[in-house]
């Protein structure tokens, strides 16, 4: 597969606190990959480090096959990235804010910048802080794109936009994937809201990435166990996450158990449920330290 | 307009691409879909459903290979020559009319949902294995 981001080791610490340690992955290219985790997980802190904001304090990162913090100029040019929470300067009107995006970058496509906005209603000459959150975080997508970037980072731009102005901007976004094959990725703490546009998972837990893969693989790869609880324990599998009621054991396993004991159920998981059981099972440096987990599609 | 539109439920567990293949295969059988007709582009149903691309495009190249539809290069991809015959229209209605009928009735009496739908499973499944007898 032909990588677009790859993270080797890598760590940051702010004074005494790792917000990112020995973080390994690689991210395709040409594909939208979800970058999920809760709050204080390391996403954002990673994506500083993919646009150079942020110097590794050790490993490395490299994006588009470069490394953003020492090379701004080749990686800069072919990147987009939108903040969280979409900072726009709010006095200028969009129109002066489009001027502003010519000026500064080399690449620009500007009336692909205009129409996207045209379509969307946007009054050019409206001031960017007048504008509702759903149209800023249009806003921003669209000088992203303008860009052409190859790659474009996007963190947490659905947190603060209700359900319509979410799906207007995955609509965008989806539209401008289809018709420029750039490789996305998307911070969320929202999950469910992720399946559908993305096709590649990230998850990020305390600074560490605790699953990684095809979105397709990683569901079919999980399933959950339902039994009583004096069965003997399905060999052949990996105990993500388990629960114990009085009379029955729940397990969210991994792999496929070879031959269930009779009393034993088995259904399948939706994304959600496999992402919310790795962050309800031993969190990585409370139980004995454990390798992330890549499935292969 | 598109010809038809895709309406995607993110909670019935069944995937997007599959739900994707499943409605234009819904739409041929009631003819709102025939022979020659061009499916709506990647890029419009992504725009309309927000869905990954490439679920888009598996949905199609799996129709492909159905043989219910034909993509050609640089056009777009096409209802296949040759696909099944749909419902009339008129045979369409009446049948649904008497199935709407029929459900009423079972309703009115009591029958729940999940009860009708075993139940005509079973009787439609009853029925095949009766002509192969």
């Amino acid at each position: 597969m032909t990588v677009c981001l790859e993270a080797a080791g890598l760590g940051m610490r702010y004074r005494s606190t790792w917000a990112l340690r020995g973080c390994d992955l690689r991210i395709p290219a040409g594909r939208i990959t979800a970058l999920v985790g809760p709050n204080g997980a390391g996403k954002t802190t990673l994506l500083h480090l993919a646009v150079g904001l942020l110097r590794p304090t050790e490993g490395s990162v490299r994006v588009l096959g470069w490394i953003p913090a020492a090379e701004p100029d080749l990686v800069l040019a072919r990147l987009g990235f939108v903040a969280q929470d979409t900072p726009l300067y709010r006095r200028y009107s969009v129109a002066e804010t489009l001027r502003l995006g010519r000026a500064l970058n080399r690449r620009w496509d500007e009336a692909a910048a205009t129409d996207r906005l045209r379509r969307l209603r946007i009054p050019l000459d409206r001031r960017v802080g007048r504008l509702s959150g759903g149209q800023r975080a249009q806003v921003a997508l669209a000088l992203a794109l303008a860009k052409r970037p190859e790659l474009l980072l996007l963190d947490e731009p659905l947190a603060s936009l209700d359900p319509l102005a979410r799906r207007q901007f995955l609509q965008e976004l989806m539209d401008a994937v289809a018709g420029d094959g750039l490789a996305v990725v998307l911070s969320s703490h929202l999950v469910a809201e992720l399946e559908r546009v993305c096709d590649h998972l990230v998850l990020l837990d305390g600074g560490r990435v605790r699953l990684a893969g095809d979105i397709e693989g990683v569901v079919a790869e999980h399933r959950l166990l339902v039994g009583p609880r004096e069965a003997a324990r399905p060999a052949g599998v990996h105990v993500v996450a388990a629960e114990q009621a009085q009379r029955q054991t729940t397990l969210w396993v991994r792999g496929e158990p070879p031959d269930l004991a009779a009393g034993w159920g088995v259904s399948p998981l939706s994304l959600e449920d496999v992402v919310l059981a790795y962050l309800a099972g031993p969190a990585p440096g409370e139980a004995a330290p454990e390798a992330a987990v890549e499935v292969s599609a | 307009m598109a010809v038809i539109t895709f309406h995607l439920d993110s909670r019935s567990g069944v995937s997007y691409y599959v739900q994707l293949m499943q409605q234009v295969r819904q739409a041929v059988r009631f003819g709102m879909l025939r022979a020659g007709d061009q499916l709506p582009t990647v890029r419009e149903v992504v725009a309309a459903v927000a869905v990954n691309p490439n679920t888009v495009l598996r949905a199609y190249r799996e129709l492909e290979h159905e043989g219910l539809a034909v993509t050609r290069q640089g056009l777009g991809t096409f209802i296949a020559a040759g696909v099944a015959a749909p419902i009339e229209q008129p045979l369409y209605r009446s049948l649904r009319g008497d199935l709407e009928r029929w459900i009423r009735a079972a309703r009115s009496q009591g029958v729940d949902d999940a009860t009708l739908a075993a139940l005509f499973d079973h009787v439609l499944r009853e029925s095949h294995e009766e002509v192969r007898a």
